[in-house]
């Protein structure tokens, strides 16, 4: 069989990303431009700085990903884009990028779901990993819990209420003074610090047992910290970190496990930013060794936003025969597990 | 030389194309679509209909700004896009002399206005008497008393086009006093044909490479501004653009 040859564009957030991947599974390159050190000042990401950022590093982009992997635009079979979900202005240029490009080249566009495309960094860095298995895909706009059946095609088990695991990270990071962004410091912070030491809640919803809640937890912590505040006591920061940390964790993991046992899975994968969180890559691990389950994550780099990701997701959804048309639009809270168009 | 122009910098989203010498197609659309849907479609059409393979194409011409933020980028990633696949380069030209040549050759001076929000106007005022339109005074996201006091210091007639007009017609009635007109529909559009008819004989000079286009918002994002003004920074803007003397600029 012929191989695949997919240029992919990320533009969803605040990295302008390109990568060429080969059948799905080999990436022969992937440039990833970050802007976070521009949004650190604002504590979070601004919609506006990263859509024009991406408008003037993205040719940068894709011409360092054609060249690195060696290839022009001519050895590419198609180009692959995230559509959505994201900020629409960041989307947009991404989505207008693309289409351009494969157009005026004469290739087929491949729409791409950016949660499909976290996911499918397991793809990328296990080569033997098939579906079906469940994926908790957890980031700074993401908290899902998905049952991944087959190649593109999902069903979500359970998801936040409110707040996303990773924005949660970030709201306590910047309450306990460690700044932005939250996940890489916190964790860093609660390798020094008492998991044990504070006890913060776990939340359970009633009638949606895999959904998550974030919210209380971050309240919980911050009254904590202003309780600390009002009776003088300094608090240890590594301890609130580590304890803040295990909560989340406890929380993914059990929740991933209970789902995995009740569908009867023996494959776990995380996907995500928070997916290079040591505490929850441990967590899951134990939970899984004492299970029995096999567990896969992408390497960090593959865990933040990239295209990688997304041209891996494409290559499944090209051989489905699924393709973009020139109207195609950025679809900002693009639902997962819908057939295209959304 | 053939060559298409791209202008999705305000509510229209218009493209035209070019043998050089003739406008062969030109489409504007005025519809309440995103441009993103609307745009490479378009292109495709009068490609289609001109029976033009896209690999002919020697260059773009786009609006460079000021304008919608995310049109102007809708349209800058669409003009990149085509540009790194055909291997071909880009000349940007500011919408508001793009709006003001659709007034090429009269003897009024025409004043583009587009709305900014914020209770701005981006605006300027060109001399349209002769090949290409002269700034006299420059592009600038201004309040539309600025704009008023410019145009009325100038003690000339003028015509005032562009989608800035509806919303300010009342004022500018009122308040300017020198004789002006409002444009008529078909001259009130932004159209890409506008930017073929002063930019191709420039193209072969000036034009660069996709990568090397720049949007000129003329405004900062609400965040910089709001940051900079809380930490007592100077908010400096780039702003009036595309005049040489600025003598008779009253900003």
């Amino acid at each position: 069989m012929k191989d695949i040859y997919i240029l992919a564009i990320e533009s969803s957030c605040d990295e302008t990303a390109a990568s060429v991947v080969v059948n799905g599974r080999e990436m022969l390159s992937n440039v990833i431009s970050s802007q976070v050190p521009l949004h650190t000042i604002y504590g979070g990401v601004v919609p506006e700085i990263a859509s024009r950022k991406h408008i003037e590093k993205i040719d940068y982009v894709v011409n360092e990903a054609l060249k690195t992997a060696g290839k022009e635009l001519k050895d590419m079979d198609a180009v692959a884009v995230t559509y959505g979900p994201g900020l629409v202005g960041a989307l947009l240029v991404g989505v207008g990028y693309a289409k351009a490009l494969a157009f005026g080249a004469g290739l087929p566009l491949i729409p791409v779901h950016h949660i499909e495309g976290h996911i499918s960094a397991n793809f990328i860095c296990h080569n033997t990993l098939e579906p079906p298995f469940m994926c908790l895909v957890v980031s700074g706009g993401h908290t899902h819990l998905v049952e991944v059946k087959d190649y593109g095609e999902y069903k979500i088990l359970g998801r936040t209420q409110d707040d996303a695991a990773g924005e949660a990270f970030d709201k306590v990071a910047r309450a306990i003074g460690l700044g932005y962004p939250g996940g890489p410091k916190i964790d860093k912070a609660a390798k020094e610090g008492n998991p044990d030491a504070y006890l913060f809640p776990r939340a359970k919803i009633s009638d949606s047992p895999y959904d998550f809640s974030f919210s209380g937890l971050k309240s919980a912590v911050l009254n904590f910290l202003n309780k600390e505040e009002m009776t003088g006591h300094t608090v240890n920061v590594p301890d609130v970190a580590a304890s803040f940390q295990k909560a989340v964790v406890d929380v993914l993991v059990s929740h991933t496990v209970e789902a995995a046992k009740e569908h009867g899975f023996k494959k776990i994968a995380l996907a995500g930013g928070v997916a290079s969180n040591s505490a929850l890559r441990e967590g899951m691990r134990l939970a899984c060794e004492k299970e029995g389950f096999e567990l896969f994550y992408p390497t960090p780099i593959l865990c933040t936003d990239n295209a990688a990701m997304i041209g891996s997701a494409a290559f499944y959804e090209f051989r489905k025969g699924i393709r973009a048309g020139l109207d195609l639009n950025a679809v900002p809270n693009l639902p997962l597990g819908s057939a295209f168009p959304g | 030389m053939r060559l298409l122009a791209v202008d999705a910098s305000g509510r229209v989203a218009s493209v035209a194309l070019s043998d050089g010498k003739n406008i062969l197609a030109e489409y504007s659309v005025d519809y309440n679509k995103t441009h993103s849907q609307t745009l490479l479609p378009m292109i495709d059409e009068i490609l289609k209909i001109t029976e033009t393979d896209r690999a002919s194409l020697d260059g773009i011409i786009t609006s460079k700004g000021p304008g919608s933020f995310t049109g102007l980028r809708i349209g800058a990633a669409t003009v990149k896009g085509l540009c790194n696949a055909l291997r071909i380069k880009v000349l940007g030209i500011s919408t508001l002399e793009m709006l003001a040549a659709n007034y090429l050759g009269a003897k009024k001076l025409v004043v583009p206005l587009m709305d900014a929000r914020r209770n701005q106007v981006y605006s300027a005022v060109y001399d349209c008497d002769g090949e290409v339109p002269k700034a006299v005074c420059g592009d600038k996201a201004r309040s539309i008393e600025e704009l008023a006091e410019c145009v009325n210091a100038l003690e000339r007639n003028v015509i005032f086009l562009g989608d800035g007009v509806e919303p300010n017609r009342e004022y500018l009635e009122k308040n300017i006093t020198c004789g002006f007109r409002f444009a008529p529909a078909h001259l009130n559009l932004q159209r890409a044909g506008s930017l073929l008819a002063i930019g191709a004989a420039l193209f072969e000079k000036e034009a660069v490479s996709g990568e090397e286009l720049e949007i000129e918002y003329l405004r900062m994002s609400q965040a910089e501004r709001v940051r900079m003004e809380q930490t007592g920074e100077k908010v400096i803007e780039k702003d009036c653009i595309n005049v040489e003397s600025t003598g008779k600029d009253h900003a």
